[in-house]
């Protein structure tokens, strides 16, 4: 057993009792925190195989930001754990349904020929200077450009999608331009009077 | 260093490793000690007042006073706080702001890791400081601390995008995420450096650094005159010391960044003899001590931002400025005028 094996044994370890929490702990946060330590030992995982960048953009994108909102979420919502587990038993056989069928398909995937080792080998170790970054940047703009515009073009629907679905615009509600704020001149607030001066009468004697 | 490397056998480079770390870390914590000295004292000056004076010689000594005064508390935790997450919060803030750290160059060669997407991480590692605030703002079980993480955690999300694209920028100045390559692009004077090519961007990256160390005056997430203190009002003694470490860690870390993405890392200021004499770590210390002299001063002069504000500097300001930047730089970079920004 090498560094690396090591390695992989110990972020895998985590990472499956990570992804165990996230379905059995009863907290919603403790669950989302699972489930962003499950993320953290994934990423490991990742920089194991020498795929640097996916190993940071998962962190980058999934634990810096996606998390973020979703405990932002679960924070705010007041949720009754009683009330969730009413219906467990009458839900378990559909339940149990999908999961053996999960299992199975995920069985047929990586249990078939296409999977092995033999079609998939250990990546080759790199001379010091290859940079995956720029590798995959290349083969984006190039092999996999198409693809590439496509899945842009369907974030960027999602994205407009979600902003028009939850933005309205209250009647009643009351905000500050700042372009306005910003245009006031002196002139608008304040005026200069011009009084004359009178002496003052003594007050001390 | 070769009976060392006997004694420890197939140990060595974690012993190495480590030691290199405790190099970094023990310096990096003197140095918080005294931006706290530091912060105190330009302020004072600032509002003519004296700061601190009476412990040790013109009140040296009162970073070591205040740090042996927050060990000698008791750590309270409230009855109604989830116990773990409590204590974890802490070490959540200070770790990332510690880790990033590893892949920061202190000259050409003296680097912990010189990793190829040294750049990325230092996004990753610092898009993660905001857990520590989250969880310590949630496990304090108090509508205070809560109120502050929500708000902390809504601005640092926000402003982490406009930094992103800032870096974009650099990255593509320079062509490349290592920080060392980063740094040796800008050889030259002062007019050799990113700031100038990437204006903008360097002003965005420098103002939502001080957003994202919740500094003033964006330091909504713990003012004091709407919600107390904000995410750590539920912690006393060493607890309370290591949030307060922490943001002054992040503090140097985004100085350091700013000097090293934009302000030319260890290149003098002008290329020519008397500067070239002062060793370059000298020089990026020098500058890391400008750009942290800058965050005391922008706490000292302006008031605290509105909220609503903060989120439309942000979003509607930030962002566009330097997704438009991106695209000069890009178009910049197609025609002759190339040389202008690498």
């Amino acid at each position: 057993m090498n560094f690396v094996t090591a390695v992989f044994y110990f972020f895998s370890a985590i990472l499956i009792f990570a992804a165990f929490r996230v379905v059995t702990t009863r907290n919603p946060v403790h669950a989302a925190l699972f489930l962003v330590l499950a993320f953290f030992s994934a990423s490991g995982l990742w920089l194991t195989l020498e795929a640097e960048f996916l190993a940071i953009a998962l962190v980058l994108v999934y634990v810096g930001a996606v998390m973020v909102l979703f405990l932002f979420v679960v924070m705010m919502l007041d949720i009754n754990i009683d009330r969730l587990r009413e219906g467990f038993w009458n839900y378990l056989p559909l339940a149990a349904l999908v999961a053996t069928m999960l299992a199975l398909e995920m069985a047929i995937v990586l249990g078939s020929r296409s999977f092995g080792l033999n079609i998939i080998p250990a990546p080759i170790a790199h001379p010091a200077g290859y940079s995956n970054t720029k590798e995959l940047g290349s083969l984006l703009y190039t092999d996999y450009v198409y693809p590439f515009e496509l899945a842009a073009v369907i974030l960027l629907v999602a994205i407009i999608a979600a902003i028009a679905l939850t933005m309205r615009r209250r009647k009643n509600s009351k905000y500050q331009d700042p372009a306005e704020q910003v245009k006031v001149k002196r002139e608008d607030r304040v005026r200069m009077v011009e009084m004359a001066t009178d002496q003052p009468s003594s007050t001390r004697s | 260093m070769a009976y060392l490397q006997a004694l420890f056998g197939y140990m060595w480079p974690a012993v190495w490793a480590l030691a290199k770390i405790v190099a970094i870390v023990v310096p990096m914590l003197l140095a918080v000690a005294y931006l706290t000295y530091a912060e105190r004292k330009v302020i004072g000056y600032m509002q003519v007042r004296i700061g601190p004076n009476r412990v040790g010689y013109k009140g040296l000594l009162q970073p070591i006073a205040d740090g042996i005064k927050l060990m000698m508390k008791e750590i309270i935790i409230p009855s109604g706080a989830n116990k773990f997450l409590f204590v974890l919060a802490p070490v959540l803030t200070i770790a990332p702001a510690l880790a990033a750290w590893a892949v920061i160059p202190f000259s050409p060669q003296v680097v912990l890791a010189n990793v190829d997407a040294g750049l990325l991480y230092i996004l990753a590692i610092t898009s993660m400081g905001v857990y520590g605030v989250i969880i310590a703002g949630w496990a304090s079980n108090s509508k205070y601390a809560f109120l502050g993480s929500l708000r902390s955690a809504a601005q640092i999300v926000s402003y982490e995008i406009a930094m992103g694209f800032a870096l974009v920028g650099v990255l593509m100045a320079a062509q490349s995420l290592n920080l060392t390559d980063i740094v040796n692009g800008q050889k030259g004077g002062i007019f050799s450096w990113y700031w100038l090519p990437l204006f903008p961007m360097f002003i965005v990256y420098f103002i939502s650094g001080v957003a994202e160390t919740n500094r003033a005056p964006f330091d909504v997430a713990e003012g004091e005159s709407e919600i107390v203190a904000g995410f750590h009002v539920e912690y006393s003694g060493m607890a309370f010391a290591v949030f307060f470490l922490a943001e002054y860690a992040n503090m140097i870390l985004i100085a350091a960044l700013t000097s090293l993405m934009f302000l030319g890392g260890w290149n003098p200021l002008f290329n020519i003899a008397p500067f070239t004499w002062i060793p370059g770590f000298v020089w990026l210390l020098l500058k890391i001590a400008f750009v942290l002299f800058l965050f005391l001063w922008l706490r000292a002069t302006f008031p605290r931002y509105r909220y609503d504000q903060i989120m439309r500097l942000g979003w509607k300001v930030f962002i566009p400025i330097t997704l438009v930047w991106v695209v000069v730089v890009g178009a910049v970079m197609q025609t002759p005028y190339a040389y202008l920004i690498h």
